[in-house]
């Protein structure tokens, strides 16, 4: 095989060869399959998840507000399709229930960890597989991560530095100042200060918008600048001037939700949707799923030695375990026989007691009017000879009675003749 | 919308010969899914715009193979396909290299651009095919090449510390040449096709059709096509890969009518009606290359470059790679050990 790959040279065309619409062929495929993007809501409860969510989309999402009693941090799930122009979007927005209520907030990072694994992990298992269908597959792995901080004004919290911190190598982070029209101008500067600097001290690595396409390096550049983020959410549209606008209104004046000299909406809007959709998806599947992928194959004993046997290591490995499954799931099932065995066994000697018991009870009975009876017949019988013995001196004594009369009817009769002699 | 025209399907002519490619209608906005209505503009759209950056940015990579007995005009088309000189010919009876014993596998690169799009193109030549007088299993140092590709790209895809692009030598595309005999496939057509048909994209193409008169191209089009049906060997764009209503109906009427394409190379320009045009001059005439009614060359290559061209890579790579893969990985290492000459610099992270 001869093959002049590696640095080939550039070649003149001495026409339209057409290739050009390459990547309208490949966008219209995408197209045709619709697109996927997931975020993840992480915050406290009341900071405006929901709201900020229903604002970015335009719509009204399902779902009531959360209590504060939740007993532990769970999340929350909804997909929705949403289309403009030709463009169909599955949306899937995940939100923290009950993150920060806890009196004990030590674990309230792990439920969010364990679900970004989960939809890792569920990819991997696709893509593992032997007959897989990656292309149709429902991605669901969280592509922008936004991170919900209170518009305390002083600082972050230790427990969103720790749930950041663990976060940062798995997702995309955003982070935002939520309802920040708590905040004044001058406190916000100071506070977005003191929240990157802190998020720097701390090793916080947060998605920076990428600047290395130049159509977008000005914009994305001016925006890392203004990172976090500080938004206010709102579906309440009201009259301004002589348009409708989402807004919220206080008696000493009426915030502005677009109006980028009021809050950073705007800004979010741009760089989530409108800019950097594509490059967030992209970081997830080449960056973070990677990394987890890499770690969990390492976990699993997988290593990258010998390039003749890769296809085989894995394939070898999988049999192993897949043997391993196999043996348990094996063990499991006979010992789940034995016990069904032991326990039909067992039943069965409970029966026959009780059928025992029942025979004896049937026979002691039998005996008993056995008895009985017996006593019957020979009381009968006694009282039959009785019956038989007073007949007997029945007619004996009625013989008697009749001789007797005869011989006394005969004296009678003789007495009567002596009379009458 | 790039250079060129775009024509509604509703016009006839043209349209009906020239497959367009689709444009998606502006759909207006309407409420959908779970109580989602869309008040104002989100911009969620703009996916598309982003989407086309970065691939621009990335750029493409092209593997086409041409495969046919010598002097059929391989090196000449493929040329012609691309406008430029990707395909070294080897050039009349003077050559210097003989005609090989064995089929050897030539792949060549080149990066081509245009509109802003930069193209990675490899050509794979095959010389040696059927030109032997005993061509028995010719076809077996292909069918290994485009497994071999295959193998690379799974070695990659399995690696743990995986590069952030995979390179893709696999064939997406493979240039099948019939010779234009006008009678029907000869025996060693039909027993390549329906090797490879199973492994990689196949187009069959009639070659130098300038010798055939119109009715005898329709006929031994016809011919070829009963002979492909009679026989099962599924060419591309194969049936069972329709995706939609749309692309069925739009790939039946390309696989029923235009396919095989019978085509005519050239890289020479000529005079015609005053302008310059790539064709063949004989004593009778020049025969104008990107003619429709000459010859297909412009179907074939609108077919292949301008609507097709991501669907073949799409094809090749989620379906031959895919079912390659699970075969490979099914097996208990039952196929033989290949080796691959190029270099591997994988990260190793240990």
């Amino acid at each position: 095989i001869i093959f002049q790959g590696e640095g080939c040279r550039t070649v003149p065309l001495s026409g339209h060869v057409g290739f050009d619409s390459l990547p309208d062929q490949l966008v219209n495929k995408s197209v045709n399959h619709g697109f996927c993007f997931n975020i993840l809501c992480v915050g406290e409860t009341g900071l405006g998840k929901s709201t900020l969510m229903d604002t970015l989309f335009n719509t009204k999402f399902e779902g009531d507000p959360a209590s504060h009693s939740q007993p532990g941090v769970q999340l929350k799930s909804n997909t929705y399709d949403l289309q403009e122009s030709n463009v169909n979007l599955k949306l899937t927005i995940v939100s923290t229930v009950g993150f920060g209520d806890q009196i004990n907030k030590e674990d309230s990072y792990k439920p969010i960890v364990e679900f970004i694994d989960a939809q890792f992990e569920a990819y991997l298992q696709e893509e593992l597989k032997i007959k897989r269908v990656l292309h149709n597959y429902h991605d669901t792995r969280i592509h922008a991560c936004l991170y919900f901080i209170a518009p305390t004004g002083h600082s972050l919290k230790s427990l969103d530095l720790v749930t950041m911190k663990k976060l940062d190598s798995k997702v995309n982070i955003i982070p935002i100042i939520a309802k920040s029209d708590a905040i004044s101008k001058s406190e916000l500067t100071k506070f977005k200060i003191k929240i990157t600097s802190e998020l720097v001290s701390n090793g916080v690595q947060i998605y920076q918008f990428p600047t290395d396409d130049e159509s977008v390096a000005e914009i994305n550049g001016t925006m890392n600048a203004h990172l976090p983020f500080a938004v206010i959410g709102s579906t309440e549209e009201l009259k301004i001037g002589n348009k409708m606008m989402k807004a919220r209104q206080y008696p000493w004046g009426t915030v502005q939700v677009e109006n980028e000299a009021h809050c950073d909406f705007v800004k979010l809007r741009e760089m989530l949707i409108r800019v950097n959709m594509e490059d967030l998806r992209e970081q997830t599947h080449t960056r973070h799923y990677e990394l987890y992928r890499r770690c969990k194959l390492e976990e699993m004993g997988f290593k990258d030695t010998d390039p003749d046997s890769k296809p085989f290591s894995l394939q070898e490995t999988y049999e192993a375990k897949r043997n391993e499954f196999l043996g348990e799931l094996q063990k499991k099932e006979e010992a789940m026989r034995q016990m069904f065995v032991q326990r039909v066994k067992e039943k069965e000697a409970e029966l026959k007691e009780a059928e025992k018991e029942l025979h004896e009870k049937f026979d002691r009975l039998k005996k008993l009017h056995q008895d009985e009876k017996k006593k019957l017949e020979d009381k009968k019988k006694s009282l039959d000879d009785e019956v038989n013995a007073f007949k007997q001196r029945k007619t004996a004594a009625e013989l008697l009675q009749s001789q007797a009369q005869q011989a006394g009817g005969s004296q009678t009769l003789k007495r009567d003749k002596e009379r009458k002699k | 919308p790039y250079a060129g025209s775009v024509e509604s399907k509703n016009e006839a002519a043209m349209s009906e010969l020239v497959p367009e490619p689709r444009q998606k209608p502006v759909v207006p906005m309407k409420p959908m899914g779970i109580n989602a209505n869309l008040l104002g503009y989100i911009g969620i759209d703009t996916i598309i715009e982003q989407m086309r950056k970065k691939t621009m940015k990335t750029g493409f990579d092209f593997n086409i193979m041409v495969v046919g007995q010598s002097g059929l005009g391989k090196s000449t088309l493929v040329n012609t396909l691309f406008k430029s000189q990707v395909s070294r010919k080897s050039s009349g009876w003077n050559r210097e290299e003989k005609i090989p014993k064995t089929v050897e596998i030539k792949a060549i690169g080149h990066v081509i651009e245009e509109g802003g799009v930069k193209m990675k193109l490899t050509v794979i030549d095959t010389p040696g095919f059927g030109d032997q007088i005993n061509n028995e299993n010719c076809w077996e140092p292909i069918e290994k090449y485009i497994n071999e590709q295959y193998e690379k790209f799974l070695k990659e895809e399995v690696n743990i510390a995986r590069k952030k692009r995979i390179p893709d030598t696999r064939v997406h595309c493979c240039l099948y040449f019939i010779s234009p005999t006008g009678h029907s496939l000869r025996p060693l057509d039909l027993e390549f096709m329906k090797h490879l048909s199973k492994v990689v994209n196949i187009i069959p193409v009639i070659a130098k059709a300038d010798t055939m008169t119109l009715e005898e191209k329709t006929e031994f089009k016809q011919r070829v096509r009963k002979e492909l049906e009679v026989n099962g060997i599924e060419f591309y764009p194969q049936k069972e890969f329709d995706e939609d209503l749309e692309d069925k109906t739009e790939n039946d009427k390309i696989r029923q009518e235009s396919m095989p394409f019978a085509v005519v190379g050239s890289d020479k320009e000529y005079q015609v009606n005053g302008k310059r045009v790539l064709g063949r001059k004989t004593p009778w005439g020049i025969i104008e290359v990107e003619n429709l009614s000459h010859c297909e060359f412009a179907l074939l290559r609108d077919f292949v470059i301008r609507t097709h061209l991501q669907d073949l890579k799409e094809v090749t790579h989620n379906i031959h790679y895919e079912t390659y893969r699970a075969k490979r990985l099914n097996d208990n290492g039952g196929l033989p050990p290949m080796t691959v000459e190029t270099e591997e610099n994988h990260e190793s992270n240990l």
